[in-house]
């Protein structure tokens, strides 16, 4: 019988080490907010710096028995199959039993392995894998990098670790941070005016329309027209996906005053190398997995344009990208003596 | 026109019903900003965008009914938004033309 050891990828184990090397978070995303500091882990983290490195698998003609056996020495519950890092498929412990009921132990892998997969880019944020665990039933992913090569394996577990090993940090952190902080006076209250704002965090787009979701809604408990609310909701949908696809996190402000509703979009940067170029129709910098999902028509700056009556972008490169874009409640009068046409 | 009869019309199913969700003309498209930039109120959206954006989506410009093409499956997150917002879904294994051509009574949407 021939015996084959397990390919072992290379690449290192992510050690917790690196783990907590990562740059600290922003001052200014804390906001105080421990949901923020959750939600900008979730998103600071990568697939790749939280999954398994060394991969272990088996090729394809490799017989069940031998697949057994790796899953058992190894104490886990899934193997890739693959060849020269491209991914065939996935022999799990449910495919060992069926095998062992049937008598198909002396069968290849590839007889047996589930092959329509569903895999992660090592690039994703974590928030995506935690979305693909919910969504499947799925205990592991395999990953791949751009090159659709097998880099690694996260499971649940892998995740949870990191997640917790991070969450100690930074709740210590906030907790010095909290007994610093000296009391401060309220900013005094505008009474003229309605204002919101909402904190938009890169790469989340679970929670991606909220914040505009939630726009349009006040608008309506406002009695703000109908056609206004829409392209009001319209900007600050577009604002808030640019805001957490191309930024590193900001806020989303609304307000409201007598005669006008003004949305700003505020964010920590990149910035904007090229406005004109970004502005116009059809141009956009989102990756594939970004567009795979429907975003990136590069249509939301021109969006946004269009429906706002005053529209202006802001913009240092390294620094911040503010957008303003506001919309007039009522008619202008028409000028006084002015001759009706 | 409702849902159920979206969903006769397309040879799919209801996969998330909603109370009273009529819809009175269609939009097609599968990016999100083009939607969002031309799609108008009381519209049906035939996309292939199996996820919770495209709930977001519907509930800003007013989408009823949302026709998933290709039986593309519904995530359970996208499933309980849809319930939560009061969009109806519909999955279909058409591409996106042929529900349009099954849905031609209907006029395009705008806004
Ligand atoms: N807040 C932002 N920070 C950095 N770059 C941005 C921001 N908003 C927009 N951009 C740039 O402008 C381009 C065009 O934006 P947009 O018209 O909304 O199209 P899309 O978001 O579909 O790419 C983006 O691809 C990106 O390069
Ligand atoms: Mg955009």
């Amino acid at each position: 019988m021939s015996d084959y050891s397990p390919t072992i990828l290379q690449g290192q184990q992510t050690n917790d080490d690196e783990i907590l090397a990562k740059t600290p978070l922003d001052a200014k995303a804390l906001g105080g907010d421990s949901s923020v500091v959750i939600m900008e882990l979730l998103q600071r983290f990568k697939v790749r710096d939280v999954m398994k490195r060394q991969v272990l698998s088996i090729p394809r003609k490799a017989t069940l028995r031998e697949a057994q056996r790796i899953l058992r020495e190894n104490h886990i519950s899934g193997l890739p199959v693959s060849e020269d890092g491209r991914l065939y498929g996935i022999i799990s412990v449910n495919d060992i039993i069926n095998g062992l009921d049937h008598g198909w132990m002396d069968d290849t892998v590839d007889m047996h392995m589930a092959s329509s997969l569903v895999v992660l880019e090592a690039g994703m944020p974590i928030s995506f894998a935690l979305r693909y665990f919910n969504n499947y039933t799925y205990g592991r992913f395999p990953v791949l990098d751009s090159n659709r090569q097998l880099v690694g394996i996260i499971s649940q577990r892998d995740v949870m670790r990191a997640l917790l090993y991070e969450l100690s940090v930074e709740i210590r952190k906030l907790e010095r941070k909290t007994a610093d902080k000296v009391a401060q006076p309220a900013p005094p209250s505008e009474t003229h005016f309605f204002r919101r704002e909402w904190a938009v965090v890169h790469n989340d787009l679970t929670g991606a329309g909220r914040a505009a979701n939630e726009i349009k809604q006040l608008l309506r408990e406002k009695k703000v027209d109908r056609s206004v609310a829409r392209r009001i909701a319209v900007a600050a949908y577009e604002l808030e996906i640019n805001i957490c696809i191309h930024s590193h996190g900001g806020v989303l402000v609304m307000v409201i005053s007598d005669n006008a509703v003004t949305i700003t979009a505020k964010d920590r940067g990149p910035g904007i190398p090229d406005i004109e170029w970004a502005c116009r129709d059809g141009t956009s910098t989102a990756n594939d997995w970004i567009r795979s999902l429907g975003f990136g028509a590069g249509m939301g700056l021109s969006n946004s344009k269009r429906v706002a009556d005053f529209f202006e972008i802001e913009s240092e490169v390294g620094k911040f990208t503010k957008v303003t874009c506001a919309f007039n409640l009522k008619k202008l009068e028409a000028p006084a003596g002015g001759t009706a046409s | 026109m409702t849902a159920a009869e979206i969903a006769e019309k397309v040879g799919g199913t209801v996969a998330v019903a909603a109370d009273g969700a009529q819809a009175t003309s269609v939009y097609v498209g599968d990016l999100l900003s083009d939607v969002m930039g031309h799609a108008g109120e009381d519209c049906v959206l035939v996309t292939i965008q199996n996820h919770l954006n495209t709930i977001a989506v519907c509930t800003l410009v007013g989408c009823t009914v949302l026709v998933i093409c290709h039986s593309r499956p519904i995530p359970p997150d996208m499933a309980e938004g849809a319930a939560r917002e009061g969009v109806a879904v519909v999955v279909t294994p058409l591409s996106q033309y042929a529900v349009a051509l099954a849905l031609k009574e209907l006029p395009p949407s705008t806004h």
